[in-house]
Order: structure tokens, then C-alpha cells, then sequence
């Protein structure tokens, strides 16, 4: 089953890190991605701009766009794994792997996904 | 985990919500800040044995509140102080913290945070006592890191911080919701002094450029802030956009030995791709919004050359144009001095002096001026006025290295003819 593991945090703390430990923190969440890439079990990964560079697009007769994000939350999403698991436990445990190797205090919305498709490389 | 550093980090960005709500109830910086000092001390003896709290600011800002009100309590009639204080009681009964936090997320919580960035921005304070106190309130920095910015001893800038306090003290903010003019007002207010704040980080060079990076990173951080409290404003967005762009070529901008490196010869591969690919977005956000100001003009401006992979790739026609709207906008002769530089690109140079020469009369003492005219002379083979320009110039460089760059670019221009844009460290 393929998981989409997505990160909640406060932009406003990350945002706050210095740069030593934006460094450390990036360097321990590859680790955790490095294990889970050479079990052939890593699919793309993004961090996202902060949401005062989102846009979004209200659906309707009438599309609305509006500057930001779509929900105004304390927790903002910052970023998303795709990952292949066999089960929920096991993508709870990389999620877990994942908020060992993070420094802060968020959370990880764990969402099975229903069609995936891996498009061209990009990056 | 609540590790100290995750404090850290959730302390310093509770910072300007937290004391512009403490400000809100006691209508006096100091007894904000002292009150915020007190519940991050608390925080910090609390949060590592019980967790964090679901809200940070809304705890801080009821521990701060709670704490002053008990002191002017001890101080009116002995009380004793409750054996459980009230942050353990805030972990365990989250309704108080509930409470506050839904109000919190309204509007006012905008305007906290606006009041006291214009508080500390007050257009009666001179510009560097606006930087200093926002640098001291709002971002908390020490009075010695401030005063290592500034150049000054630690004691000269305590002072100065503490008459820009009286000042405001003495000049009745209004504690009301402001209204929609005035908020308005405020943010022009507060967006200039982010703008100053960054431009003396930006402009120092040699030995001071370390001591004055975190006014670049500090104003940077306030822009976010400010564009977070308002997301669809086209000139925050245009602001913000521009501070990162520029801030994204400061590892390029200075050499080793603190000289500056011009805009053709910087390496590029040095430009911090992540900071502008955001200054990116924010600028074509801004422009959508097709309600041109001044920051966005500067931002595109910037923009276009964030975009060039190469010197050789700036659209130098589109930034001519840019500076044209600028011009139109925001009229002065420095804008024109720089819109030359780029019709110099495009027109050439003779056309491009025929734009400099009516300067003279508003810019005779302007570093800057001296350089492009020199340049432009230099390039149409008017050798003898083009050494006159740069003797001016250097005899007004503000610094050892703008006269040094000057020189170089003399001496350059005498050796192989090639011209340099002495406008390229601006």
C-alpha cells in the first residue's frame, strides 16, 4: 500500500530555527529517508514553500482565488512523503522514525492513497 | 520531545504576539517585555517536565498577564503566593487557554502585533532608534548585539533605546482597534522601517559586514511576519519579495577581505536558490494583484536579475522599463540614476548621460552619481571628464571600499576598455 505521510508544523517555529539546527534536522531526516530509499520503499519527497507564497483557488461557477494557504491553522503543511508500506503499523513506524529524527513539535497526517501516479521526473 | 532548542525557536516566534497582546493590557512596553520575561522564564522551568502547551502564545501571554497582576497584588496587600501556580493548573485545565486562544484568532490578534511594530516604528523616534527598538522588542535581540550593529557601546545603546521608550511613553498610542486608514498608515509605517532595518544590514561592508547580518535576517523575518498578518497586501508581498531576493546573494556580495563584489562578477552559483525561488512567488503573487507600488517595482527589478543564470542573460529592456513605472510612481533622482544605468544597457551610453546630466544639481554630493557618470563617460571615450567623476566620487566614498571599488574599476577601464556597472553592489 502506498502511504502519503504529511508534515504539520508551526511555519512560524520552523521558521525560527537557526541555521545550525535547520542543518541538523535536515541531516537527520535524510538519514531516516536514506534507510527507507535503499528498501526501495521511498517515492517522492517535498518540502514546501512557506504558505505565504500559496494560492489558492476556491471551486465554483465563479472560481475565487485568494492569496494563501487554503486553511488558516496553527499548524501549517510544510511538506510530504510518498511512501510504500506494507501496512498502516509500518507507516506509523517511519512516521515515528521521521519524528525522532525532527525537532519540533509537530505532526504527521498519515493518508493511504488511492491512485498514484509518478509523473515525469522533475527535479 | 520538548527539547530546549524547540523552545527556543517557539519562544522567539511567540515573541511579537505574545508582547503585543501583554502591550494591549498594560499600554506600557516595559511592563510587556517584563511580563513576557517572566513567562518565558516559567516556560522554560515548566515545558520540559510537562510538555508544551497546545497553545504557546495563548499560554505565555495568560502566565505573563497573571504574573504582573499578582505583583501589583503582592505590592498593594501581602498575599501569599498559591502553592500550585497557575501555568501547572494551565497544563491540566486547558479552558482558560481554550478561551483565549479563540479570541486570538480573530482580527485583534492582527492588530497586537501591527500596534506594537508601530509602537516601536513611531514616525516621531529617529529612523535608527526605530530599528533599535524594534530590534530590541519585537525581535528580542540583546542591547550588545544591537549595539555591534550599530557600532556603538553596549551602554550608548541602552540609552538610546530607553529614550525612544520615553518618547513613545510620552506620545499616546491609541489602544483602540485601529481603523482601516489608520492600519494602513501603520503598515506604510512599519514596512519602511523593515526596509531601513535591512538596508543598513545590506550596506555594510568590511570588518562590520558579520556584525550587521542579523539586521538583514531580522528585517527578513519581520517581512514574513508582516506578510503572514497580511497575505493579499500587493506591497508587503512586493517587500518581502525584495528583502529575499537581496538576501539571497549575500554570500556572493562580499569577498573574503570585505570588498564588495559587483552584480557581473558575482558567482552565482553562491545566490541562495530556495530564497529566491520564494521571492519569485512572492512577486508574481503581487503583480497579479495589479496594484503597482514602489517595494513591488524594486522586487521585480531584483527579480529580473535573480532570474539571469548569467550576466550576459539580464533583460536589461524589462528592468529599464521596471525602473520607468518606478519612476513614475515614486519620482527621484537616485531611481533615474539607476534607470540610466540599465538605458545605458539597452540605449547606450549617450543616451543614458543625457539622463544622468540633469542629476547634478540634486545629487552633487552622492557617491553613486559620480560612478555612473564616470562610467558612462569612460565608455564614450571622454577619458579626461570621466577622471574628474571618479576623483569626486572617491573623494565622497562613505567607506575605505567604495573608494577602493572605484579604483578598481578605474584602473580596470584604463587596462582593457571593458566597462563595469558600478551600480552592480547597490
Amino acid at each position: 500500500m502506498l502511504y502519503a505521510i504529511l508534515c504539520y508544523d508551526s511555519e512560524e517555529v520552523v521558521g525560527s530555527w537557526s541555521p545550525d539546527q535547520e542543518t541538523a534536522t535536515m541531516a537527520r531526516l535524510a538519514a531516516v529517508q536514506q534507510t527507507l530509499a535503499e528498501k526501495g520503499k521511498l517515492g517522492p519527497v517535498a518540502r514546501l514553500l512557506p504558505t505565504t507564497a500559496a494560492t489558492t483557488v476556491r471551486k465554483g461557477a465563479k472560481p475565487l482565488v485568494l492569496d494563501g494557504p487554503f486553511a488558516e491553522t496553527k499548524e501549517q503543511l510544510l511538506g510530504f512523503y510518498v511512501v510504500d508500506c506494507a501496512s498502516l503499523e509500518e507507516a506509523i513506524g517511519v512516521a515515528r522514525d521521521l519524528g525522532k529524527a525532527s525537532s519540533s513539535e509537530g505532526a504527521y497526517e498519515i493518508r493511504p492513497i488511492a491512485v498514484f501516479n509518478p509523473g515525469s521526473r522533475l527535479a | 520531545m520538548t527539547d530546549i532548542a524547540w523552545i527556543d525557536a517557539a519562544l522567539t516566534s511567540a515573541r511579537p504576539q505574545a508582547i503585543g497582546a501583554l502591550l494591549r493590557y498594560f499600554h506600557d512596553l516595559d511592563a510587556a517585555e517584563e511580563a513576557y520575561q517572566e513567562a518565558c522564564l516559567r516556560a522554560l522551568k515548566n515545558w520540559p517536565r510537562n510538555g508544551p502547551p497546545r497553545d504557546v502564545v495563548a499560554w505565555l501571554i495568560f502566565v505573563g498577564r497573571n504574573v504582573a497582576i499578582d505583583a501589583v497584588r503582592r505590592r498593594g496587600r501581602q498575599q501569599h503566593l498559591k502553592e500550585l501556580s497557575d501555568e501547572d493548573a494551565l497544563s491540566d485545565v486547558g479552558d482558560v487557554e481554550e478561551d483565549l486562544a479563540e479570541r486570538l484568532d480573530g482580527a485583534d490578534y492582527r492588530d497586537d502585533i501591527l500596534r506594537l511594530l508601530f509602537v516601536c516604528c513611531h514616525p516621531e523616534l529617529p529612523a535608527t532608534q526605530q530599528i533599535a527598538l524594534a530590534l530590541r522588542v519585537v525581535c528580542g535581540l540583546s542591547v550588545l548585539q544591537i549595539s555591534r550593529a550599530f557600532l556603538v557601546t553596549e551602554s550608548a545603546m541602552e540609552q538610546r533605546i530607553t529614550r525612544a521608550k520615553a518618547r513613545i511613553a510620552a506620545a499616546n498610542v491609541p489602544f483602540e482597534a485601529p481603523g482601516a486608514r489608520e492600519r494602513e498608515e501603520r503598515l506604510e509605517a512599519v514596512a519602511a522601517v523593515i526596509y531601513l532595518m535591512f538596508n543598513e544590514g545590506y550596506s555594510a561592508t568590511g570588518e562590520h559586514v558579520a556584525a550587521r547580518a542579523p539586521l538583514c535576517d531580522e528585517a527578513v523575518r519581520l517581512a514574513r511576519l508582516l506578510l503572514r498578518l497580511f497575505p493579499g497586501e500587493p506591497e508587503v508581498l512586493g517587500l518581502t519579495a525584495l528583502l529575499l531576493v537581496q538576501h539571497a546573494r549575500a554570500a556572493a556580495r562580499v569577498a573574503p577581505d570585505g570588498s564588495i563584489v559587483l552584480l557581473e562578477e558575482q558567482d552565482r552559483t553562491q545566490w541562495n536558490r530556495t530564497l529566491i525561488l520564494e521571492g519569485l512567488a512572492l512577486i508574481e503573487k503581487a503583480l497579479r494583484h495589479q496594484r503597482p507600488g514602489p517595494y513591488q517595482m524594486q522586487a521585480a527589478i531584483a527579480s529580473m536579475h535573480a532570474r539571469a543564470a548569467r550576466i550576459e542573460d539580464t533583460d536589461w529592456a524589462e528592468i529599464d522599463r521596471l525602473y520607468s513605472v518606478l519612476e513614475n510612481l515614486q519620482p527621484s533622482p537616485v531611481v533615474t540614476l539607476n534607470r540610466a544605468v540599465a538605458a545605458s544597457k539597452v540605449h547606450g551610453a549617450e543616451a543614458a548621460l543625457a539622463m544622468v546630466e540633469p542629476l547634478a544639481p540634486h545629487l552633487s554630493s552622492y557617491f553613486y552619481f559620480f560612478g555612473v557618470k564616470g562610467s558612462l563617460l569612460m565608455q564614450l571615450g571622454r577619458d579626461a571628464e570621466a577622471r574628474t567623476a571618479f576623483r569626486r566620487a572617491i573623494a565622497l566614498a562613505a567607506t575605505v571600499q567604495e573608494a577602493a571599488h572605484i579604483r578598481m574599476h578605474l584602473d580596470r577601464l584604463l587596462k582593457d576598455g571593458t566597462t563595469g556597472d558600478i551600480q552592480g553592489s547597490k
